[in-house]
């Protein structure tokens, strides 16, 4: 009895190891993207998805540029007023500003996103409804906006009011969640450039949104991604405009800084 | 709101074959899914495009439901005349666009 005691407690000791081995050499793996191994979604694709993207007049994405444009003029709201009518010529004053987004707003005392600081111009300027999330719309004005910072670097400033949601953006990063109980960084930081059934894991750079995805047969915002992401893992997703998802688009854009802005991508 | 977009080159030489370049705003709806409430969800998509060359029809395409959501249609034509290309989409309930892109031949 004595020696099958010892035994077990050997093999127990034995499995304890190699099981601490595991996790020595995963928390070496671990850890955020060298700066210079860092891609886009992009150099992940197919050659003939790449050439869509790359060719405005093929890019599906820009028939979503084109209703922002018209959008951007509109009169609409109680106010009467246009987004051009306080903005101007949206190829100077919206340059640069996707690149920033999400930025602090005092208002609420915490970062919102494109779409949020969008629907806060229309309620509290145009005295309109707020656009619903993934409306036709406001997906329209985000690709509007967004475009007009393609190829500029993102440029998140993080300052002491930022820094905790930004903890908190990484720590639901580094969080697993759901019934596979998976975090992001498993797949996008650990295991990125391998395949996941058919297809190639990216490393999450929200370089391109809102971005036209063949299997949505349409244009889609981050959000979307991520929510898309947490049913995949088997997890009860955020709300739309969740403070959890901006504190992770928070983090995910900052994890990109430096990276350049391609909206509207166009991705598998 | 339907949105188009059109990619003609603006001038060619008298007989250079020209590629043509469109693509439409369209949700092609198959008329095979239904909605969360088990509901058919009717077919919409665009059954048919043609574009015309002063006039002269110089291609036309026939669309069925398993194309993907805004089709992007190429093809070549030869330039023969400076004028105008006329591009016309029809398809279910009562889906009409048409636009025009003008072409000079030297």
């Amino acid at each position: 009895m004595a020696r099958l005691d010892d035994s077990i407690r050997s093999l127990v000791r034995r499995v304890g190891a190699a099981l601490g081995a595991i996790a020595l050499a995963a928390s070496v793996f671990a850890g955020e993207i060298p700066p210079a191994d860092r891609r886009s979604g992009y150099e992940f694709m197919s050659r003939e998805t790449r050439a869509m993207q790359d060719d405005d007049t093929a890019n599906p994405g820009l028939l979503w540029v084109l209703e922002g444009a018209a959008l951007w003029k509109g009169k609409t709201g109680a106010a009467g007023r246009a987004c051009a009518d306080c903005h101007g010529d949206a190829r100077a004053s919206m340059k640069g500003v996707a690149a920033r987004h999400p930025a602090f707003d005092a208002a609420r005392g915490r970062p919102v996103n494109l779409e949020q600081r969008i629907n806060a111009c229309r309620s509290d300027r145009q005295q309109a409804p707020p656009l619903a999330w993934e409306s036709r719309e406001l997906l329209a004005l985000t690709a509007y906006v967004t475009r007009q910072s393609r190829g500029l670097p993102i440029e998140i400033a993080i300052d002491g009011r930022m820094q905790p949601f930004l903890d908190a953006g990484r720590a639901a990063f580094d969080r697993r969640q759901g019934q596979l109980n998976l975090a992001c960084r498993q797949c996008h930081d650990d295991n990125w450039g391998r395949k996941l059934a058919g297809n190639i894991v990216p490393q999450a750079h929200p370089t391109g949104y809102p971005l036209y995805r063949l299997e949505w047969q349409g244009l889609g915002s981050l959000e979307r991604r991520l929510r898309n992401c947490l049913v995949g893992i088997r997890a009860e997703p955020y709300e739309y405009g969740a403070p959890e998802l901006v504190d992770l688009e928070l983090y995910l854009m900052w994890r990109a800084r430096g990276m350049s802005i391609e909206a509207p991508a166009v991705r598998p | 709101m339907a949105s188009v977009l059109i990619n003609v080159p603006e001038r060619a030489r008298r007989g250079e074959i020209i590629e043509i370049r469109t693509l439409v705003s369209h949700p092609m709806e198959t008329g095979y899914r239904r909605s969360q409430l088990g509901a058919p969800i009717p077919r919409d998509i665009i059954r048919r495009f043609v574009c015309t060359y002063n006039g002269t029809e110089v291609f036309r395409a026939e669309l069925h439901p398993a194309i993907a959501a805004n089709p992007f249609i190429a093809f070549s034509t030869v330039a023969t005349e400076s004028g105008t290309l006329a591009f016309h989409w029809t398809g279910d309930s009562g889906f009409a666009v048409t636009e025009s892109a003008a072409i000079v031949v030297e």
